[in-house]
């Protein structure tokens, strides 16, 4: 086997993490730990992205992924235009794909999309010359949370080889969940996925993961959990039981925590509702990296925005195959 | 008008015949079918090479007028049907308003009779506004010369309402076509319920919304002792479940459409929203069962579900996007592509399959060469290769499943009723 001098990357857009090999997704965590020491500078800004143009075009509220974004591409001294639409425009108003085309007339770089369909950001990608980031599209994938994730457990632990990481929560409706398992399983960690039944998506263990809707199992042999939130407020979620029962049955507690392994990694991707899938004790406690997420997001996201503006050939295609 | 086609390879199952034969079209009509013919007429057409066979009776095509012209007309979509070598169509009834009353039909063949390229046959509905609650006029219907009837794009979900059509249909000679689909179930999927619809993230449709509803279909036949055809069948356990029907002695027939098997769920993998079809693009499995349908005549008929919608509704975000494929220009040469080359079907019975079945299924007197039948005839290269591309599509609308695919089998001549209407340069 030969080995690469050095990784290239080749792709147009980020749009999620199934389509990126072991090795890009290691180059964006490489570059990430540099661009994580700018942060704690006095100074916290390099000219990588000088002149460029980055458009936050997101069709979903969301504060944590859009100011994360904002801060890191102005941490690389691009110009940053934030545009919120609403997604019930959808059917009556200027469609996603001309919107985006509009953006590139507007000689945009990067667009960063957030939006409720799965595959949109595929979509746009395909649709424009300029790169597209995938900020979370519908239940289909959030390629910079589970970066972030993977660079804060990498961070912590030393290696993403071998540790068991289990995902507890709305399985189905998540694309961080998606997302970490694809990345997480590139690497070679365990992941394990636990969620009442309804909440499995059909054929999940195809995607390489063990499942269970037992919470004490899940964190049995766990070396981090990643809880995500519960959208008790979805439509769907009508046939489901209460938030008490919940919290009850697959709330991260103390007490639960007291059977796992010491120095277990509590990551939630925000924003947390406390008492309904994790207690505020666990939240703010020592094995919570909650709040180190947030700070690491940036320097993921940085290393994102770098990469994609550093591809010269506008014909590269997007990493889907259509 | 007189046409004499030459030392073509002649496949006609309805006679029993393959082999290299001349056929002599006089007055719209085949006059005369031997191993060689000499006669004087104005055009030769050398076939060499070539097969020459009865034109394809499409037996579900969504033609959209009245109502969507903006999709298609019953010019475009005829058009589109000659180059794609299909001489009969059965226009669905799900256009706007829908085909539900003798008013709405006698415009219609108005219509046909100004615009129409090809034969175009009508399906009626069976329930008024297609909305599954109160029956059409159905002898009414049948007087005004509708070959089936269908709610096609929606199933009828109340039982009583769907035994008295049967029963209706069956006084009236009618085969009823079913859309079997349990929208209890299907909900608002979009594509094939598994590891497909979870790795996109989307909402599934199972198997289950299928097969339960042509079990229930075929048991209210079997109850009714009427004839019904299930459309677009695209599942293992359906396939199964009619296999067992027909030996059982239900009337019972079915059709599948060219991308049950020769796409599966994991074409959608990139979104294209082209592709998104109902029912969904199903498993690797679940073509392989089409495909083993077809050989042991499970599925009598390849019909193309021929759905043509704007850009518009295609190009966005995919469970947005509309559902249904274009098909009339490409199912001649998907099948030849995934069943001859393959050897899944000889050429005889998939004849039988794309134009003589639908035509025995519709009781319309197509889909053979025989002496004194109307002049519906294709030539074929079989060998040709070809690649769909979205600018050579005529049809109104664009929206094929196979952009881009490599194809094998052209259509050469379109001959419809004597008259060639599609001939390539």
């Amino acid at each position: 086997m030969t080995k690469k001098k050095t990784a290239r990357w080749v792709h147009k857009d980020l749009l999620g993490l199934e389509y990126l090999s072991k090795e890009d997704i290691e180059l964006l965590l490489d570059t990430a730990v540099s661009f994580r020491e700018i942060l704690d500078r006095k100074i916290k800004k390099v000219p990588a992205l000088r002149g460029k143009t980055v458009v936050n075009l997101f069709y979903e509220p969301s504060t944590r992924t859009r100011v994360s974004f904002e801060v890191a591409a102005k941490r690389l001294s691009a110009d940053v235009i934030n545009i919120a639409v609403e997604s019930s425009s959808v059917k009556k108003g200027e469609t996603l794909n001309d919107t985006g085309r509009n953006i590139e007339a507007l000689k945009a770089d990067i667009i960063v999309v957030r939006h409720n369909c799965s595959g949109a950001a595929a979509m746009l990608g395909r649709n424009v010359n300029i790169s597209v980031i995938n900020a979370g599209d519908g239940w289909h994938e959030h390629p910079t949370q589970a970066l972030l994730d993977m660079f804060t457990l990498r961070g912590k632990i030393g290696k993403l080889e071998g540790l068991n990481v289990s995902i507890v929560g709305d399985i189905a409706h998540s694309r961080v969940a998606r997302s970490n398992i694809w990345g997480l399983t590139k690497f070679g960690a365990n992941v394990t996925v636990c969620a009442p039944n309804i909440l499995i998506p059909s054929g999940i263990e195809k995607m390489g993961v063990k499942v269970t809707d037992n919470i004490d199992e899940a964190l049995k042999d766990a070396d981090a959990i990643n809880v995500l939130r519960m959208q008790f407020e979805r439509d769907d979620m009508k046939a489901f039981p209460s938030q008490l029962e919940y919290f009850k049955n697959f709330g991260i507690t103390e007490e639960r925590l007291k059977k796992s392994k010491k120095n277990i990694i509590v990551m939630h991707p925000g924003p947390i509702n406390r008492g309904v899938e994790i207690s505020s004790e666990v939240a703010d406690g020592g094995n919570s990296v909650i709040l180190e997420q947030v700070t690491n997001g940036i320097a993921v996201r940085m290393a994102v925005l770098f990469w994609v503006s550093q591809v010269r050939d506008k014909d590269v295609k997007n990493e889907i195959n259509y | 008008m007189k046409l004499i086609i030459k030392n073509g390879r002649v496949i006609d199952p309805a006679n029993k015949i393959d082999g290299v034969m001349d056929i002599l079209v006089e007055d719209g009509k085949i006059s005369k079918i031997a191993g060689v013919i000499d006669a004087k007429t104005e055009t030769v057409i050398d076939a060499s090479s070539k097969i020459v066979m009865p034109g394809i009776v499409d037996m579900h095509v969504h033609l959209r007028e009245p109502g969507r012209e903006d999709k298609e007309t019953i010019f475009s979509g005829t058009n589109a049907a000659a180059k794609g070598g299909v001489t009969s169509v059965l226009a669905m009834p799900n256009t706007v308003p829908s085909l539900d009353s003798t008013g709405i039909i006698k415009t219609l063949k108005d219509v046909i009779k100004k615009t129409a390229n090809v034969n175009v046959f009508i399906c009626g509905a069976i329930t008024s506004g297609r909305a599954g609650k109160e029956l059409t006029d159905i002898g009414a219907l049948k007087k005004e010369g509708v070959v089936a009837i269908s709610d096609d794009g929606a199933s009828v979900d109340n039982d009583k309402i769907m035994l008295e059509a049967l029963r209706e249909a069956k006084k009236e000679k009618l085969v009823v076509i079913c859309h079997s689909e349990d929208k209890s179930l299907s909900g608002r999927g979009v594509v094939n319920l598994g590891f497909t619809s979870t790795r996109l993230g989307l909402k599934g449709i199972s198997k289950e919304s299928e097969y339960n509803r042509v079990s229930r279909d075929i048991k209210l036949a079997e109850a009714s002792g009427a004839a019904i055809h299930i459309a677009h069948v695209s599942c293992a356990e359906s396939v199964e479940i009619i296999r067992k029907a027909k030996k059982s002695g239900v009337r019972v027939t079915a059709e599948t459409a060219p991308h049950y098997f020769s796409l599966n769920e994991e074409d959608l993998l990139g979104y294209n929203t082209n592709m998104k079809i109902n029912p969904p693009l199903r498993t690797k499995g679940d073509t392989l069962a089409i495909t083993g349908g077809l050989k042991d005549g499970t599925i009598d008929a390849i019909a193309s579900d021929h759905a043509p919608h704007t850009e518009s509704e295609k190009e966005i975000e995919f469970e947005h996007a509309e559902f249904g494929s274009v098909g009339l220009e490409t199912e001649l040469a998907v099948s030849v592509t995934e069943l001859i080359s393959k050897n899944l079907l000889t050429w005889s019975e998939f004849v039988e399959k794309i134009s003589l079945d639908p035509a025995k299924i519709l009781c319309i007197d197509k889909g053979t060469l025989g002496q004194g039948k109307d002049a519906d005839i294709i030539i074929v290269s079989p060998e040709k290769e070809w690649v769909v591309r979205k600018e050579d599509l005529i049809s109104k609308s664009k929206n094929s499943a196979f952009i881009g695919k490599k194809l094998k089998g052209a259509v050469e001549y379109t001959i419809s009723k004597g008259k060639i209407i599609y001939k390539t340069l």
